[in-house]
């Protein structure tokens, strides 16, 4: 017998005669705490990310590229990790060109073997989309993709994340399954809650731990 | 960690490790302020006590519900995770989990391992086991990190380097990372964090553990603050999860309770950094993420604990570590005096299932029975009944029926055997109480004044001249 057959025997045996627990979901514990007025939605979503130190701006479809320079120019960072292939990313670009500013835009457009010295040492900031956001827990709803890969929300030191304000949803559960998660998960799942931390010294939390050491969203308001 | 049935396995030195512990004012200083910073912050996220109760109540439903169809799911598991992509493993004992690990390590000719945090992998002493095999073995996340670097193992679940200040940390990262000495706690994160980022980058292999497995999806979620178990999964090709069988869950929305449970519980935090929830390898048309991805089943005494329905609830735990945050023995002793991989409450309940009650003998009775980790246990393992129920296997007798837990009847003694019967007979025979009741009065000169243990600490008792008998009747003599 194989380690998982003799396994399966063990458990089938011990369950003998028994009968499974029936599924009592309870799907209102886990939402009405946490439900909130659509206009109270992403004051929530706000104020429990800054409480972590997530940093967030209002802004609008058209205006954020604006701010993605102001905050780039603010830490004197010259250049931003991008996918050409999303909207966003082509949007950002067409600003640039007219606008006359000089941010440099970089490609996440090789497999990540092709260019990892450069992406983990010298690439200060990165700009992604989301799925959505979640109020109750201040969390991004992240599905990384062939074009904006799973690194790129992790390895460079700034995170900026665009969010829409029709997808900030109450609760994880209210997401999921508004979301059909369980019709098709993407190899990689995440929900982001802030700058990377850790309390692993002496209980005192510090920022910036192996992920980015500040996370900026900008929630696109008419979006 | 096996050893052959019928050699009696020598028992941890607890008692002695106690005494270490206690004489060690720092460390009773860390783990108390520590302890004190977690019990609040849990408590902050649970302002609502019906919620709570509530939520712990759906908790242990979706624990006890999974368990009661832990065959099924783990094959459904095992369907849908080879379905993504990933190539399941499964392991009776540590030794067969290492096997599987060394020969994924054997085929990618791997020379340099990066873990996330991983307990199963601490039960199964892997970085020893690969570096016994040539293959350098580095923990990522912040506190193991401190605790390989002393060479020492984490003294708390979700914490490793709860025992040590900032001050210890310091004196540490200089001494072995050559570094300025420096207190400042986010310095010194920036030195674990430049340090760690090329390993990452260089790694062959990530190891990372699970905190719950998805049958109906085939995914392996993971719950993390720093970041370094993203990269684990993520930067080197081959990712290797390892996970208990007993961490499955039946369908995605499960975790939901679960993980709000986990995370309040653990940390006091609504939600953790990251959640990282992992369906497959990488695709053809993906630019990151492992090309491999394992994951190893281990049983190790699990499916021994499944055999018996109170015992089985041990098997309910999410790993939060609340029931040693708040547990009067963990905060004066520390996690290292267990001598487990898993210290505190939680630990005296899982492990004489792993190692077998002759060597963890004087864990289950390491108790004052005040019932804090119940009472806290966001799934609902009643502990303190668990504790009694293990202290009634270790005094067994050979003869009774047998339970099949490894090392059963280890402290059974026949003298203390005789002297609990006699007891008993004493208590339900008038005559005899009577008879005992007016020799221990009548006698009461000859009470040894010293009495074992109790002495060492107490005056020695004294028995009163006259029997409660008599005082009463003397009392109520004329009524």
């Amino acid at each position: 017998m194989t380690a998982k057959e003799r396994i399966l025997a063990k458990l089938r045996a011990s369950l003998d005669g028994s009968t499974p627990v029936a599924d009592d979901y309870d799907e209102a514990l886990l939402t009405t705490p946490w439900a909130y007025a659509a206009d109270k939605r992403v004051d929530r979503l706000r104020e429990v990310l800054e409480a972590v130190h997530g940093e967030t701006r209002l802004t609008t479809a058209a205006d954020w590229p604006a701010l993605v320079v102001e905050a780039l120019s603010e830490r004197g960072i010259d250049e931003l990790l991008i996918s050409p292939a999303t909207a966003h990313g082509q949007q950002l670009a067409a600003y640039l060109a007219l606008s006359g500013e000089t941010l440099k835009l970089k490609a996440y457009d090789r497999p990540v073997e092709e260019w990892k010295e450069t992406l983990f040492f010298h690439t200060p900031a990165s700009l992604t989309g989301t799925l959505g956001g979640i109020a109750a827990t201040g969390s991004l709803i992240v599905w990384p993709t062939a074009q904006e890969p799973r690194l790129m929300s992790l390895v460079p030191p700034l995170h900026i994340a665009l969010l829409k304000v029709s997808e900030v949803f109450d609760n994880l559960h209210e997401a999921m399954h508004r979301q059909r998660w369980v019709n098709g998960l993407p190899t990689n799942a995440l929900l982001i809650s802030g700058p990377s931390k850790t309390a692993d010294i002496q209980q005192t939390l510090a920022y910036g731990a192996h992920g980015p050491k500040e996370l900026l969203v900008l929630i696109l308001q008419n979006a | 960690m096996s050893s052959p049935a019928n050699v009696p396995e020598a028992p941890i030195e607890f008692k002695r490790n106690v005494r270490e512990a206690l004489a060690d004012g720092q460390l009773r200083r860390n783990f108390r302020g520590a302890m004190d910073f977690l019990m609040a912050k849990r408590a902050a996220q649970f302002p609502d006590e019906d919620e709570r109760e509530r939520l712990r109540t759906f908790g242990n439903q979706v624990r006890a519900r999974a368990l009661s169809r832990l065959p099924e799911l783990l094959e459904r598991l095992e369907t849908s995770l080879t379905r993504n992509g990933v190539k399941v493993h499964w392991a009776e004992t540590v030794e067969e989990a290492n096997a599987i690990v060394h020969s994924i390590v054997q085929a990618h000719e791997a020379k340099h391992v990066i873990k996330g945090k991983s307990m199963v992998s601490e039960e199964m002493e892997m970085n020893h086991f690969l570096g016994d095999h040539g293959v350098d073995c580095l923990e990522s996340d912040m506190g193991e990190f401190i605790v390989q670097l002393r060479e020492e193992k984490p003294s708390h679940i979700i914490m490793p380097a709860i025992h040590l200040n900032a001050g210890q940390v310091a004196s540490l990262f200089h001494d072995k990372l050559d570094v300025d000495y420096t207190e400042d706690v986010d310095r010194l994160i920036q030195i674990g964090r430049e340090t760690l980022r090329r390993k990452f980058f260089e790694a062959d292999i990530g190891v990372s553990g699970v905190n719950f497995a998805i049958a109906e999806t085939g995914t392996l979620l993971l719950v993390e603050n720093e970041g370094n178990g993203r990269m684990s999964t993520t930067v080197p090709p081959v990712h290797i999860a390892v996970t208990g069988i007993e961490k499955v869950v039946e369908n995605l929305r499960d975790v939901v309770p679960l993980l709000s449970l986990l995370t309040r519980s653990a940390t006091g935090q609504p939600i953790t950094t990251y959640v990282n929830m992992i369906s497959g390898p990488r695709k053809a048309d993906e630019l990151d993420g492992p090309r491999e991805v394992h994951l190893v089943l281990l049983d190790n005494g699990r499916s021994q604990a499944f055999a018996d329905g109170e015992l089985r609830q041990t098997l309910n735990c999410i790993r939060c570590g609340a029931c040693m945050n708040h547990c009067p023995v963990y905060t004066r002793i520390g996690g290292h005096a267990y001598g487990t991989v898993y210290p505190g409450p939680i630990g005296k309940i899982a492990t004489p299932h792993m190692l077998g009650l002759e060597k963890t003998r004087d864990l289950p009775s390491a108790s004052s029975l005040c019932g804090a980790c119940g009472e806290v246990c966001p799934v609902r393992i009643p502990i303190p009944a668990l504790l009694r129920r293990l202290r009634e296997e270790a005094v067994r007798a050979p003869d009774d029926v047998p339970h099949h837990l490894r090392g059963q009847g280890a402290k059974y003694s026949a003298k203390e055997r005789m002297i609990w019967k006699a007891w008993s007979k004493m208590n339900t025979s008038p005559a005899l109480y009577r008879l005992v009741g007016y020799a221990g009065t009548r006698l009461r000169g000859l009470m040894p004044s010293n009495i074992g243990p109790w002495t060492e600490h107490h005056a020695p008792p004294r028995l009163a001249a006259r029997t409660l008998h008599e005082l009463a009747r003397e009392h109520l003599g004329d009524e």
